[in-house]
């Protein structure tokens, strides 16, 4: 039935080029969700500012990164700002594409941590004298990250496996677009990316992994 | 006020590359749904048995989605099957959406207390009785708002077929921006028209939810 004979040689030898990828792939999504975080705690703040403005742009953010594909996003990133006279490389399209959508699931969950957090804890804080923002510092982000943590790490993953698309904008230093040279030059699609797909696997189960020993070390009462 | 290149037909040519989208969506979602219902019952009532079932799946939920479609469809070469690419997008995004849908309908599984399945039990209600008339329900209302994101995600993700060569609503507005190099513009009716899908999706999941919720 196949008359194809598989050979994984060639893609074991480009393994060194393939990892040095995933380290890129690596540094990129961990940039992005660090960005991420603190656009997406500025965004929640100000879905609840009182002012309107400010309520609109929250909003709006959140709801175009969650209804828009994240490549579409990438691409009015890449093209746009080109057509703008802004040109941006591959890769810091990819990043910011990245980081737009990061914000907006993550300002959802923030939100949806927030709710989980009970009211009384901000009154408590505030009648022992705290002034808001102490009260926020203190006593209500800290439970926040503790909630939020799952959805954090399923996020971060989900950055790892958008920066595949960095290869749709020609990103070509990165897992994906290492194995798409090596595709493009030797037409053995199946073994490179079979390769790839291994190594991602292996860095989502890391990063679940790494999250996992951190939330023992960092939740441990 | 300002002048464009962009033509009715080329809003019709990004409309019937939503049509496709739909489609691609659709058929996934069909696809998704049922093979998830069934891994979802699985591994809810035999954890232990269906194991290595979770660590298959796992690995379709680890693995990015341009890269699942490469593979499979170099499989589909290599192994000489004569399908198109389409066929290709919706056996992908199906297996990827059955991955997902598996974990959220062993959540509205797992949702349901003991202690309801038990008292069915003892008013003489068999096991698939029970499963029919109390479980299901129950664990529907619980995973319909994770569904309900699936399909919005996967309709998302259908972006990425361009890769396979399959003309869906991104690739379409591509064609269109190389002719009339106004990259801004057709991107933003695009976006349009993504987050108008997506809106009407989800009005209709919370119609739905609201008149599930008429009795509580």
């Amino acid at each position: 039935m196949f008359d194809y004979s598989f050979q994984w040689r060639p893609a074991l030898r480009a393994l060194p080029d393939m990892l040095a990828g995933a380290w890129v792939t690596f540094e990129t999504a961990a940039l992005s969700m660090i960005f991420g975080v603190l656009i997406a705690l500025v965004l929640t703040v100000m879905r609840q500012a009182r002012n309107p403005l400010l309520r609109g742009v929250g909003n709006g953010w959140v709801s175009i990164a969650r209804n828009t594909p994240s490549l579409f996003q990438i691409y009015i990133l890449y093209f746009g700002l080109g057509s703008l006279g802004l040109h941006v490389s591959s890769w810091l399209a990819l990043l910011a594409g990245i980081t737009f959508n990061n914000a907006g699931y993550l300002a959802e969950n923030f939100r949806g941590g927030l709710k989980a957090v009970p009211g009384t804890q901000m009154r408590a804080a505030r009648s022992l004298g705290m002034s808001a923002s102490q009260a926020y510092r203190m006593i209500i982000v800290p439970q926040l990250l503790r909630i939020v943590f799952y959805p954090l790490t399923n996020q971060m993953v989900w950055a790892v496996l958008m920066t595949s698309l960095g290869v749709v904008v020609g990103l070509n230093n990165d897992l994906t677009g290492v194995t798409q040279e090596y595709n493009v030059k030797t037409f053995r699609t199946f073994e490179y990316f079979a390769l790839a797909a291994a190594l991602y696997y292996l860095i989502a189960k890391l990063i679940v992994g790494l999250a996992r020993l951190l939330s023992w070390r960092l939740f441990r009462y | 006020m300002f002048a464009t290149s962009l033509t009715v037909n080329d809003l019709l040519f990004l409309l019937e590359g939503a049509w496709v989208t739909l489609q691609l969506t659709a058929w996934s979602i069909l696809l998704g749904t049922l093979a998830g219902l069934l891994f979802g019952l699985l591994r809810a009532l035999l954890p232990r048995a269906t194991l290595p079932l979770a660590w298959v799946l796992d690995v379709f939920r680890s693995v990015p989605l341009l890269i699942q479609f490469v593979l499979f469809n170099s499989l589909k070469s290599i192994a000489g099957l004569n399908i198109s690419a389409f066929t290709v997008g919706c056996i992908v995004l199906g297996i990827y959406a059955a991955a997902y849908f598996t974990e959220i309908v062993r959540g509205g599984v797992l949702a349901v207390p003991l202690s309801t399945r038990r008292a069915s039990r003892s008013l003489g209600l068999s096991y698939l009785q029970d499963l029919r008339f109390i479980v299901l329900p129950i664990a529907t209302r619980v995973a319909f708002p994770g569904w309900l994101n699936l399909v919005l995600g996967v309709m998302k993700d259908t972006a990425l077929v361009m890769w396979i060569g399959i003309v869906e609503l991104l690739r379409a507005s591509q064609t269109i921006v190389t002719r009339i190099q106004e990259p801004l513009l057709v991107l933003c009716i695009a976006g349009l028209i993504y987050y108008v899908m997506s809106l009407v999706v989800a009005r209709l999941g919370a119609r739905l939810e609201t008149r599930w919720q008429e009795n509580d």
